[in-house]
């Protein structure tokens, strides 16, 4: 858990504002956890919780950070893009559950998919048209382009 | 205006579309409620009553006339007789608050009515307010559903202390996504309920996670179930998903109760009060029967708790109000 918040750290150092960071991966595979873990690098300090029932969160900050949870959209139409929008501007923006919007999200920076291998480790696959961010962010990580 | 009706001028329209549900609500300022009408539950003259949730704000577009018609038409209530609009203004989904939030800034401005933004959070406790049995502070209230697990000291009507929070997932999320895990249908929370009601809450030892502090932390059980049902083939789960259920609605209920407890005593509040979805969960009310819980139509989301917040919160003037933003957080 702890391996998991410091590679989102090393993530976070790379993103501006602007940038859409997608965290794929089944139920209690990390991806809250790794959305903590940049938060912190990003300066939020408050709670970073599951947005799954509200949708998003949007924490203040030196930029924005917004945290999407698209778990309960079963299709993503432009009423649904409506809802979502004010996360995307003047933010980075983390997007959980990103399956059901498909292709209707603004340009991704960054796609992670996160997996168990067993109770106590997960795999993080990153990938990235951006050499030089995989490269920083890689460390033990598992970095494919 | 005196005489035609007593209640003219005493009444506060609440509007609340923060998440799901579209709801309006018309309640008096002593806290009686006249009409409380929520999309999911009402029989609307509309071609869309009685759906599944569907997130999105254009289901609250549609949705938010008719309630509103229901809301004043139930009680024969004119819009001459509102002394004031109670709407939503966070936290939420930004998309559907502004639903509401324009709906809300629409009826007043064109009965030169003030508006009362609330905090949707406040709105869960000050269900607590309303007539026939209000609970009266002060209170340690335990505010727990999908979207927010909070322990909040009380002190007096309109006060709000935030003591504690979960620092990963909502009481009525793990409800959810345990009962997804178990195979279990939506709603998650009634499901698991009644299931725990025939198995053995002490075949399972799910973690209790514990937190410094009066925060919660309900991530790891949720891995923990996971787990567990990842070790069993399908027949076996068939056979166990009663005690899998009894045991991890005892695990949350545990965490609950034992950070409640704590921050009561913390505090020195004379009694806890529990607000929320999961305020509807049998064994948390076996837990906690000392507890004053909000009547079960006041749990899940309703305008009739936003209304009663409005009570105990400041008005903005017409049309200053007219400027008001919706926010996602906080």
């Amino acid at each position: 858990m702890a391996e998991t918040e410091a590679i989102a750290a090393r993530l976070a150092r790379s993103l501006q504002v602007g940038d859409v960071v997608t965290v794929s991966g089944e139920l209690g595979s990390g991806k809250t956890t790794f959305v903590r873990g940049a938060c912190r690098a990003l300066g939020i300090e408050v709670p970073v919780t599951s947005p799954t029932f509200t949708v998003g969160h949007r924490y203040a900050g030196n930029p924005d950070v917004s945290h999407l949870d698209l778990f309960r959209f079963q299709g993503f139409s432009p009423a649904e893009w409506g809802d979502v929008e004010p996360y995307f501007a003047d933010a980075i923006c983390f997007v959980e559950w990103p399956e059901a919007a498909a292709h209707a999200l603004p340009p991704v920076r960054v796609a992670l998919r996160l997996s168990h291998v067993d109770r106590e480790h997960r795999l993080i696959k990153v990938e990235s048209d951006d050499r030089q961010l995989l490269a920083e962010v890689s460390g033990d990580a598992d970095a494919r382009v | 205006m005196e005489g035609s009706d007593q209640r003219a001028g005493r009444l506060i329209l609440g509007i609340e579309t923060s998440c799901d549900e579209t709801a309006a609500a018309v309640v008096t300022q002593d806290g009686q409620i006249l009409s409380n009408v929520v999309s999911s539950q009402a029989e609307l003259h509309a071609p869309f009553g009685g759906v599944v949730p569907e997130v999105a704000s254009r289901r609250h577009l549609e949705l938010v006339v008719p309630v509103l018609r229901e809301a004043l038409a139930e009680e024969d209530s004119d819009l001459e007789d509102l002394d004031a609009v109670a709407v939503t203004q966070g936290p939420g989904l930004v998309g559907a608050l502004l639903v509401g939030l324009s709906a809300a800034k629409a009826v007043a401005w064109a009965n030169g009515l003030p508006l009362v933004p609330v905090n949707h959070l406040h709105g869960h406790v000050a269900s607590l307010y309303l007539q026939p049995e209000p609970v009266e502070p002060p209170f340690l209230c335990l505010l727990a559903s999908g979207g927010h697990t909070l322990l909040i000291d009380v002190p007096e009507h309109g006060a709000f202390r935030v003591l504690g929070t979960t620092l990963d997932d909502a009481a009525g999320e793990a409800f959810d996504k345990g009962a997804r895990l178990l195979g279990l249908g939506y709603p998650g929370g009634a499901a698991i309920d009644r299931l725990a009601g025939e198995g053995d809450p002490d075949a399972y030892d799910f973690p209790v996670a514990r937190v410094p502090g009066l925060d919660f932390s309900f991530s790891g059980l949720k891995t923990a179930l996971l787990y567990a049902v990842r070790d069993l083939s399908e027949a076996e789960l068939d056979r166990r998903r009663t005690d899998l259920a009894a045991s991890y609605q005892r695990a949350i209920v545990r965490a609950l109760v034992a950070q409640a407890h704590e921050a009561a005593e913390q505090t020195g509040a004379p009694r806890i009060a529990v607000v929320g979805g999961v305020a509807a969960n049998s064994e948390l009310r076996a837990a906690l029967p000392e507890a004053a819980f909000a009547p079960l139509p006041l749990c899940t989301d309703n305008a009739a708790m936003i209304a009663s917040a409005a009570r105990y919160a400041e008005a903005v003037p017409c049309p200053s109000y007219l400027a008001l933003d919706a926010y996602a957080s906080g």
